[in-house]
């Protein structure tokens, strides 16, 4: 394997579009390295974009934030403004792995790692985050919830590098939320996640959500009959029951060691539920 | 494979170093640096043993590639005593017999001192939420957590 750590996007993306065989961009590592030291992949070249200094910026952008691709989970976990932008975001980055882990990981390697599972991918996709990808060809902003297409798998083509993510900025009264479940306190991959973005009227009703499940299908989904059930409401009982119901109807989920098909789409319904009401307690402010 | 010149810092000191591409930072400092207090538990970040800290933040070191290591500063568990005097946390380790077998120590008192450094006042559950990425086989974890507390309400005395 060849290592490279180049100064500029530019000349980074020339790597990786110029190589033969398989390449990996190397951001935070904590997946590419234990899968390089497993043998689960056998990269030629890898690209460490951590000597690239716009990758390590957090900066204020059209009332919303863009984050470096590089940006460490404690270094967003440290950054006040979005925090209180968009608390779901950063609270589910900062579920990923240890306080050691945290010093590494970073969103945008957890959106290309694509695992179904990733924690701050739901919160992403409700939050109308937008990756910029930086390739061959030049620059494209992209939905994340357009980059993966399943387990590993994204559509970034060779030689492109997401280089940042786009937090937008959100109406007044606006709360976002993401829970997981996982059978410890700390430490775990996600049984299930949910992640919720909401915007209420001056009368308390709900003007417009978003809904998004983790750990649930190939990849995390976006579910639209889940944010109607809220949209209009004042996120009553009835309004929280239709949630539930039609998050646990969106599930797709696989029998595995860490849950069954029919305890993750229970489970999908309870958190959407409970990360509805945290959401709308924040936009409550 | 060529092999990759890096100049770095660890515990205050210049050190430079060639290695492999896919040599991780632990391996480097373990076996060709002789700092061997860094220990290996799991090779893929879950355990804790191996943590430095790298320009100030807690890391693994098992999930970092040496050649990352390039102009960074470097803090191993071979910095933590001046000389033969004992980093508080250590002595508050041996006082509270926060040991058995030893393997975990280095990881859990880089990272403890990683969090004082952070958190000079921390309530027991910030301990064991900061050092979940630690693990201990032996000691149940409690008197590991109380060392940690009592050294801090001995710093803050101080």
């Amino acid at each position: 394997m060849r290592y490279e750590a180049p100064d500029t996007i530019d000349q980074a993306v020339q790597m990786l579009a110029e190589a033969d065989g398989l390449t990996r961009v190397l951001a935070g590592g904590t997946d590419v390295i234990v899968q390089l030291r497993s043998g689960m992949v056998e990269p030629d070249l890898m690209v460490d974009i951590k000597r690239i200094e716009a990758m390590h910026a957090i900066t204020a952008e059209g009332g919303g934030f863009r984050v470096g691709a590089a940006v460490s989970g404690a270094q967003l976990g440290e950054h006040e403004g979005v925090k209180a932008l968009w608390p779901g975001v950063v609270e589910a980055v900062e579920l990923i792995g240890s306080t050691q882990v945290q010093g590494r990981a970073t969103m945008a390697g957890n959106l290309c790692n694509a695992s179904p599972a990733a924690d701050s991918v739901p919160a992403l996709v409700v939050a109308e985050a937008v990756a910029s990808i930086v390739g061959p060809e030049g620059r494209r902003d992209v939905p994340v919830d357009e980059i993966t297409t399943g387990p590993g798998k994204t559509t970034l083509a060779k030689g492109e590098i997401v280089e940042s993510i786009l937090l937008p900025a959100r109406p007044a009264n606006s709360g976002d939320a993401y829970l997981r479940f996982i059978p410890r306190t700390e430490m775990d991959i996600a049984v299930v996640g949910a992640g919720i973005s909401l915007t209420l009227n001056d009368d308390g009703t709900c003007a417009a959500a978003r809904v998004a499940l983790g750990a649930v299908a190939e990849v995390v989904l976006l579910v639209e009959p889940a944010a109607d059930a809220l949209i209009g409401s004042r996120l009553d009982e009835a309004a929280l029951d239709a949630l539930a119901a039609a998050a646990s109807a969106a599930c797709r989920p696989i029998d595995d060691k860490r849950g069954t098909i029919e305890f993750r789409t229970k489970v999908a319904g309870v958190l959407a539920r409970r990360a509805a009401v945290i959401a709308q307690t924040r936009a409550r402010g | 494979m060529s092999q990759i010149h890096v100049s770095t810092t660890i515990n205050g000191d210049p050190v430079e170093y060639l290695c492999e591409p896919d040599e991780t930072l632990l391996d480097v400092l373990r076996d060709r640096l002789g700092l061997t207090g860094s220990k290996e538990g799991c090779g893929s970040g879950d355990c804790g043993a191996c943590s430095v800290t790298v320009d100030g933040r807690l890391v693994c070191s098992c999930l970092m590639l040496g050649a990352e290591a390039d102009g960074k500063q470097v803090g191993t568990i071979e910095g933590l005593a001046e000389g033969e005097n004992l980093h508080p946390l250590q002595r508050k380790f041996l006082e509270h017999a926060a040991l058995q077998c030893g393997v975990c120590t280095p990881g859990f008192l880089v990272a403890a001192k990683s969090l004082l450094e952070r958190n000079s006042d921390p309530t027991e559950t910030e301990v064991r939420y900061w050092l979940a990425g630690n693990l201990c086989r032996c000691t149940g974890y409690d008197k590991i957590v109380r060392a940690v507390l009592d050294t801090a309400h001995d710093m803050k005395g101080a």
